[in-house]
């Protein structure tokens, strides 16, 4: 137990520590946030009413997609695991440490956006708080589940780049935050379903934010926690110590699987 | 009386078609240090990571304190410390929160005065990044003991260290072998392994070409013995001096320098030339061929034997 506390607090010290994981966990989502409080809310009033949970899933994101991954590529390239491993670190612990610590430094950003988006930009908070923690808690563990999962079949950092943009990028456009997905044409709406992020919005929207959702939100409470399951699954079962050595147990397309309850999600939910 | 703590026998490794080690056998006692040597790609890495449960061997018995490394991983960790040829640290941690990480890991407390006595005491709250080459190895080497392990693996322990620090690490790994720890050192350092090992293994090509102690290695080369010697007046520059048992011989700065396949009677021979002649010697030095000769004739002779190098 005391390994494994000594091993988080590490790791949450690393998300400060380290200057790219500070950025990716910190300051830009809270200076996106401040941009957005003044131009969104200036060029689209009806932004400010979801501006709450938009901010929060983006700083999720942000810490999952662009920040979780790549150390731990490199941490394999470098030879850290092996390292590891020898010293009786369980591959368990490599993979959902980092992933708790992300999830630790989203909830210290979610705080302060969500205490200062009501003073700064007038956007309303939430109506139902217990709702609003577990669609949180919903969307942090799916993406962190994603972000783990890339960084554990990329064979490199410039593949892993490529892989969180894959997610990142449709998320930022079609995800609901920047647009409602009211807005969406058809056929874009059912490619956006496949995104963490449009269910994280929907959900927010119909539990928290006391709107209305576009499809179910319980639904997509549940697809994004069997998500998360899926992908933290696929992490360990895809996890390789060393790159150079280990016989590698499975296909990295297997990965792929994550995205199964999205696609599910996008047959059920309407 | 022999008592194994590392067994190996027809260990083989392979990479597809590549066979890296071919069946390779040898016990390493207790409280020895052992030698592993060998060119690059000769498979002693392959076999130390073997050994240390990061690769599974495709054929033969390995045990480390009765532990098979590929299957008892758990039993293994307990018994064995590794100092990693490469890094093995994330760069942010720090040099104190390393102690505390590993130590935690493996159930003991920090040994922080592991540290101190490594010359890292000022570098305690230095992050990893922030560390020489020097210091990142002497980290290495004391979170790599800090549990206390009877066998202990050495990988380049001294690569990159000037001669202090060398000297520092040369002497804690007395201590360890005092204190009954097993160290399998791999270098390519030739001195520091002839300094350094009670027995040594040369791999070549995934065979062993050649194992003993350094002395034994050194006596069974084909090497010649060179010896130096200088003498005030010039009874040895004269020409057609020669001495017995001397297959090639020259000059270099006031030495006259012989290569000697039998030392006895050439050394005799010189000193008895020398006092005929009224001549006063000054210095006369042997020196017998070391461990890194005795390698390169290996090394060589396997080469031409095969066909030439990998």
């Amino acid at each position: 137990m005391s390994a494994f506390v000594n091993h988080f607090s590490f790791e949450f010290r690393t998300g400060i520590r380290n200057k790219t994981l500070l950025l990716m966990n910190y300051l830009f989502p809270l200076g996106f946030y401040a941009m957005m409080g003044l131009v969104m809310a200036e060029i689209n009033p009806d932004f400010v009413e979801t501006m709450i949970p938009a901010m929060v899933v983006f700083a999720i994101l942000a810490a999952t997609m662009l920040g979780l991954p790549d150390p731990l590529v490199t941490a394999r390239e470098a030879g850290i695991f092996r390292s590891y491993k020898i010293n009786g670190v369980p591959a368990f612990s490599i993979l959902v440490i980092p992933a708790l610590t992300t999830i630790l430094h989203m909830v210290v950003v979610a705080i302060i956006i969500t205490s200062t988006a009501p003073l700064l930009f007038d956007a309303p908070w939430p109506v139902n708080w217990p709702g609003f923690v577990v669609t949180f808690l919903a969307m942090a563990f799916a993406c962190a589940g994603l972000g783990v999962l890339i960084g554990v079949i990329s064979p490199s950092s410039r593949m892993t780049v490529l892989w969180s943009q894959l997610i990142f990028l449709p998320s930022m456009m079609l995800g609901g935050m920047m647009l409602p997905y009211s807005l969406l044409p058809e056929t874009v709406r059912k490619i956006a379903q496949l995104l963490p992020t449009t269910q994280a919005m929907n959900a927010f929207r119909g539990l928290a934010q006391g709107l209305t959702a576009d499809f179910d939100p319980v639904g997509s409470l549940i697809v994004l926690l069997a998500s998360g399951v899926v992908a933290f699954g696929l992490a360990i079962y895809l996890f390789n110590w060393d790159r150079r050595n280990s016989t590698q147990r499975g296909h990295p397309l297997l990965a792929l699987l994550a995205l199964l309850p999205y696609a599910v999600g996008v047959l059920l939910l309407s | 009386m022999k008592d194994p703590v590392i067994e190996v026998r027809d260990f083989r490794k392979t990479y597809g078609d590549f066979v890296a080690v071919d069946g390779i056998s040898f016990e390493v006692q207790r409280g020895e240090i052992f030698g592993l040597l060998g060119p690059n790609g000769a498979g002693k890495t392959s076999t130390l990571e073997s050994l240390e449960g990061l690769r599974a061997p495709d054929g033969g018995l390995l045990q480390v304190m009765g532990v098979n490394p590929a299957r008892q991983s758990r039993k293994l960790r307990n018994v064995i410390g590794v100092q990693l040829q490469s890094s093995g640290l994330p760069d942010s941690i720090r040099v104190d929160e390393a102690m505390k990480f590993f130590s935690a890991y493996h159930g003991v407390a920090p040994r922080y005065d592991l540290l101190d006595r490594l010359g890292l005491a000022e570098k305690r709250s230095a992050q990893y990044h922030q560390l020489s080459t020097g210091l990142q190895r002497r980290l290495a080497l004391a979170l790599a003991v800090a549990h206390d392990p009877p066998v202990l693996f050495l990988d380049e322990p001294t690569a990159g260290l000037d001669v202090a620090s060398r000297v520092e690490m040369h002497n804690l790994m007395r201590e360890l072998q005092a204190a009954g720890t097993t160290i399998i050192l791999a270098t390519h350092d030739m001195a520091e392994a002839e300094e350094m090992s009670d027995r040594v293994a040369i791999l070549l090509r995934g065979k062993i070409a050649a194992s003993g102690t350094p002395l034994e290695l050194t006596a069974t080369g084909a090497g010649l013995t060179k010896v130096s010697v200088r003498t005030k007046g010039s009874s040895l520059s004269a020409p057609g001096v020669t001495f017995p048992a001397v297959s090639q011989q020259g000059f270099k700065d006031e030495y006259a320098i012989y290569f000697s396949t039998d030392i006895g009677p050439t050394v005799s021979a010189i000193i008895a030339h020398v006092e005929a002649q009224e001549d006063t010697l000054i210095d006369l030095r042997v020196e017998r061929p070391s461990l890194e000769d005795r390698f390169l004739e290996i090394t060589r002779t396997e080469g031409t034997n095969t066909g030439g190098a990998q």
